[in-house]
C-alpha cells in the first residue's frame, strides 16, 4: 500500500496472537478493510505452538485511532491477544527480494552495494541479478532507494515482523482495559 | 451414543433450551430437517428466508433470548444475510444454521453453493464452517455463548451436508472455551467514582439511555437511579421502554425526528450519561456541535463504543446494569441519591436541579409533540391513527415498526410503559421488518397482544409472511399507515430537492391491500374515516384466531416533525409549523 499524504504519522506495529484457524487472516482483513483502517504491511506466520500464529500489522495511526483499531480487533473472537510494539522498543526485522538490471558494466557496483547491507547475490541472469537484504525496515528502505536507480525488474518485501525489545516494558491493552 | 450430525445439530440446540427455529428447508440442509419431526422444537415455515431471520430477531427482542433461524445454502443463506445485519446493527443474539454443500464439493461452484462463511463475516459477531461432525455440540454451545454474552449479536453455524450425514459420538460440553473471547462485567471501582463525582458536581445533567439498557436488563436499575438523582432521561429509538414515558423526568425520544425537548436538553446539557447508547448519527446530528459544553460519562460493554464517536470524560467498560448499580452505591457514598448526605461529603456542594427541570418544563410546553389535530381526516392524520391504536389497545401491548415515518411517528405518539414492548428496526434501517418481526414477537410473547403499525411501502415487502402467520396461526394485527408513498424518501424530496418526487409514488389500491389481507387468510379491514378508526381496531383487538390487517388511507402530506435536517446541527432542529419556524 503505498504511503499517501495522510498516512505521514509513524507506523505502529501490532503483534496480534490469533487462533491458528481456517479463515483467520480474512477476518482481520476484512475488519480492517470494512472499518476504513490502513494497513501498511502484514506479515503472518504460525507460532512455536500451533494452537495460534502471530500476525504483524504495520498500521497506519493517522487515519484511525489506534485504540479504535485495538478495540475492533479485539472483537474478533479468534484474536487471543494484542500487543501494541512502539518501533522504539522493539526489533523489526524484514526481508527485501528485487531482481535488479545488471549488465556487466555495472554488475560490480550492485554486488558492492549488496555486500554493504550484508545481503545475497540468491540468482544470476545473463544481465540480471536477484538479491536479498534483510534488516531493520529503515535499512530497506535505504537499500531500496539506493539499488533502484541500476533498474528495478521485480521487487517484494515481506511486511515487518516484530517482538518487543528485551529487557522493555511493553504497552499491552489488553481485554480489561 | 452414536447419531448422525444432523440428530447431534438437533439435540445441541434441545440442550440449549430452544422451543422454536424459524426455517425453510432445502437441499443442503435436508438431513437437518429430518430429526426435526422427531424433536420438542417447535419450526415455523416461513415464506421467505428473509422472514425467518426477522421472526428470529422478533422473538429475541421480546423473550431476550437467542432467536434461531434455519435455511438450505445458496439463496437460503444470502436470503438471511439482511436480517443478519440487521441484528448485528441492533446487537440482537441470534443463531443462524445454514446447510451448506458437501466438504468435497466447497469451491467447486456446486449447485446453490455460496460461500456463507465469508459472506456473513462482516454482519455476525463470529461465524463457524464444521468441517468435522464431532465438533457439531461444541460448536452449538460456542455459538450460543457468543451470541448471548458480552454485547449480543447474531451468529451463524454453517453445516455441509456430509458433516450432517457423519456419524457424532454424542457428547454435551460443560463450558466453553474460547481464549479470544472474554466478555466484560463489572464496572472499575475508581472510574465509577470518577462518573459519581462528575454527576455530584453537575447543574444539567441528562441521561442518554440506549438499546445497552434493555440488553443489559438494566430498567430497574435505571429507574432507581433516576428516582434518586432527579437526573432527565432520553431514551433512544432502540431504548424505547426502557423507562417508562409516562414518568416525570422522561424526555422521550432524541435525534434526527426526536422531540425538542429531548433534542435540546442534550444540546443545553453540561453531563451526558450515556448508558448503552452509541452516539449514532441519527442522536448527534453534525458532530462537531452536538452537546458542545457536555461532559461525557460513557458506559458501553463493548469498549469499541468508547470514544469511536465521542470521546468520553470517564469511559467505563461494562455491563451496563452492574455498572448501574455501582454508581449507585458510590453516589450514595458521597451523599447522592442515599438518604442525608454525610457531612464534608461532595454531596453537599450538588447544585440543584430545580432550575434545570424547570427549564425543560418550560421547552414541553412551549415545544409539545403535535400535528393538526382538529383536522383527523379524511385523509386520516397517521398521528391520529397511530394515537387511537395507543388508547385503544392493551397497556402491555408489543408494538413493532418498519422502517420509515410510520416508525418514527409510532415511537413519537404510542406511550412505552414497560421494557421490551417497542421491536423495530433501528440501525440498519430494514424496510419490511415489520410484519416478519410481528410474527416472531407473538410466537416468544403469545400471550401479548401484538400490533405492528407498518407503511404501505414497507409492507409490500414481506407480506408473504401473513401467509406464515396464518398457516401457523399466529394472530398479529397489522396497522398500514397507506399514504401510497415511500413515505420519508417523499418528505426529503419535498423538502430538500424541491419537491421534485422521484419514484417514490406507489397507489393506494394497488394492490388491494384488504383483498391481499384476506388472500392469505387474514381479516382484512380499510379504514377512510376519523370515525371509523377506533371500531376498527376494535375489531381487530377482538380477532384471536387469525392475523388482522387493516388498511388505514392516510394523508401524504403529513411530515414527521421535529426534524433535524441531516448534517446539521441539532441546534437546528425544525419542530412542526403550528409551533413555529425552527422552533427557537
Amino acid at each position: 500500500m503505498p504511503p499517501s499524504a495522510r498516512t505521514s504519522g509513524r507506523p505502529h506495529v501490532l503483534s496480534v496472537l490469533v487462533e491458528n484457524r481456517a479463515g483467520v487472516l480474512a477476518r482481520v482483513a476484512s475488519l480492517f478493510s470494512r472499518r476504513g483502517f490502513n494497513i501498511f504491511s502484514l506479515a503472518v506466520a504460525p507460532t512455536d505452538d500451533e494452537r495460534f500464529s502471530r500476525i504483524t500489522i504495520v498500521v497506519d495511526v493517522e487515519s484511525s485511532p489506534l485504540e479504535q483499531v485495538i478495540n475492533q480487533l479485539n472483537k474478533l473472537i479468534n484474536v487471543v491477544a494484542i500487543s501494541e510494539l512502539d518501533p522504539a522498543d522493539a526489533t523489526e526485522r524484514e526481508l527485501l527480494l528485487a531482481t535488479v538490471t545488471a549488465d556487466a558494466r555495472v554488475r560490480g557496483q550492485v554486488v558492492q552495494l549488496v555486500s554493504m547491507f550484508a545481503g545475497k547475490i540468491v540468482d544470476v541472469g545473463v544481465d540480471q541479478l536477484t538479491v536479498m537484504v534483510a534488516g531493520a525496515p529503515a535499512k530497506v528502505d535505504d537499500f531500496e532507494r539506493l539499488v533502484r536507480p541500476f533498474g528495478i525488474v521485480e521487487l517484494q518485501r515481506t511486511g515487518r515482523v516484530a517482538l518487543p525489545r528485551l529487557g522493555q516494558p511493553i504497552d499491552e491493552p489488553g481485554r480489561d482495559g | 451414543m452414536k447419531l448422525t450430525g444432523a440428530q447431534a445439530l438437533i439435540k445441541s440446540l434441545e440442550q440449549k433450551g430452544v422451543e422454536v427455529i424459524f426455517g425453510l428447508p432445502g437441499g443442503a440442509i435436508l438431513p437437518v430437517y429430518d430429526p426435526i419431526l422427531d424433536s420438542s422444537i417447535r419450526h415455523v415455515l416461513v415464506r421467505h428466508e428473509q422472514g425467518a431471520g426477522h421472526m428470529a430477531e422478533g422473538y429475541a427482542h421480546v423473550t431476550g433470548r437467542p432467536g434461531v433461524a434455519m435455511v438450505t445454502s445458496g439463496p437460503g443463506a444470502t436470503n438471511i444475510v439482511t436480517p443478519l445485519a440487521d441484528a448485528y446493527m441492533d446487537s440482537v443474539p441470534l443463531v443462524v444454521i445454514t446447510g451448506q454443500v458437501a466438504t468435497a464439493a466447497i469451491g467447486t461452484d456446486a449447485f446453490q453453493e455460496c460461500d456463507t462463511t465469508g459472506v456473513t463475516m462482516g454482519v455476525t459477531k463470529h461465524n463457524w464452517l464444521i468441517t468435522d461432525a464431532q465438533d457439531i455440540p461444541r460448536t452449538v454451545a460456542e455459538a450460543f455463548h457468543v451470541a448471548t454474552t458480552g454485547r449480543p449479536g447474531p451468529v451463524l453455524i454453517d453445516v455441509p451436508k456430509d458433516v450432517s450425514n457423519d456419524l457424532v459420538d454424542w457428547y454435551w460440553p460443560d463450558s466453553v472455551e474460547l481464549p479470544g473471547y472474554q466478555p466484560l462485567t463489572g464496572a472499575d471501582p475508581a472510574l465509577v467514582r470518577e462518573a459519581a463525582e462528575l454527576i455530584a458536581r453537575s447543574a444539567r445533567p441528562v441521561v442518554y439511555a440506549g438499546g445497552g439498557i434493555l440488553k443489559a436488563r438494566a430498567s430497574d436499575a435505571l429507574g432507581e437511579l433516576v428516582q434518586r438523582t432527579g437526573i432527565p432521561v432520553v431514551t433512544t429509538l432502540m431504548a424505547r421502554g426502557a423507562f417508562p414515558d409516562d414518568h416525570p423526568l422522561c424526555l422521550g425520544m432524541p435525534g434526527m425526528h426526536g422531540n425538542y425537548t429531548a433534542v435540546t436538553a442534550m444540546q443545553k446539557s453540561d453531563l451526558l450519561i450515556a448508558l448503552g447508547s452509541r452516539f449514532d448519527d441519527r442522536i448527534t446530528g453534525k458532530l462537531a456541535a452536538f452537546a458542545p459544553g457536555a461532559k461525557v460519562i460513557h458506559v458501553d460493554i463493548d469498549p469499541a463504543e468508547l470514544g469511536k464517536v465521542r470521546k468520553p470524560d470517564v469511559g467505563i467498560a461494562a455491563d451496563c446494569r452492574l455498572a448501574i448499580e455501582a454508581l449507585i452505591d458510590a453516589l450514595a457514598a458521597i451523599g447522592v441519591g442515599g438518604g442525608a448526605p454525610a457531612a464534608g461529603t461532595p454531596g453537599h456542594s450538588r447544585p440543584d436541579l430545580a432550575p434545570w427541570t424547570a427549564q425543560i418544563r418550560a421547552w414541553q410546553e412551549q415545544f409539545p409533540l403535535s400535528y393538526d389535530r382538529a383536522a383527523p381526516g379524511p385523509p386520516l392524520k397517521p398521528q391520529y391513527v397511530v394515537e387511537a391504536l395507543r388508547d385503544n389497545t392493551p397497556d402491555d401491548t408489543v408494538l413493532v415498526a418498519g422502517v420509515g415515518q410510520h416508525q418514527m411517528w409510532a415511537s413519537q405518539y404510542w406511550r412505552f410503559r414497560h421494557p421490551y414492548t417497542w421491536v423495530n428496526s433501528g440501525g440498519l434501517g430494514t424496510m419490511g421488518f415489520a410484519v416478519p418481526a410481528a410474527i416472531g414477537a407473538k410466537v416468544g410473547r403469545p400471550g401479548a397482544t401484538v400490533w405492528a403499525i407498518d407503511g404501505d411501502g414497507c409492507f409490500q415487502m414481506t407480506a408473504q409472511e401473513l401467509v406464515t402467520a396464518s398457516a401457523e396461526r399466529i394472530p398479529v394485527k397489522i396497522a398500514i399507515l397507506n399514504n401510497a408513498y415511500l413515505g420519508m424518501v417523499r418528505q426529503w424530496q419535498e423538502m430538500f430537492y424541491d419537491e421534485r418526487y422521484s419514484e417514490v409514488y406507489l397507489s393506494p389500491d394497488l394492490p388491494d391491500y384488504v383483498g391481499w389481507a384476506e388472500a392469505m387468510g387474514c381479516v382484512g379491514l380499510r379504514v377512510t374515516e376519523p370515525e371509523e378508526v377506533v371500531p376498527a381496531i376494535e375489531k381487530a383487538n377482538d380477532v384471536d384466531d387469525r392475523p388482522v390487517v387493516i388498511d388505514f388511507r392516510t394523508d401524504a402530506a403529513e411530515k414527521v416533525y421535529p426534524m433535524v435536517p441531516a448534517g446539521a446541527s441539532n441546534d437546528e432542529i425544525v419542530v412542526d409549523p403550528l409551533h413555529g419556524q425552527g422552533g427557537r
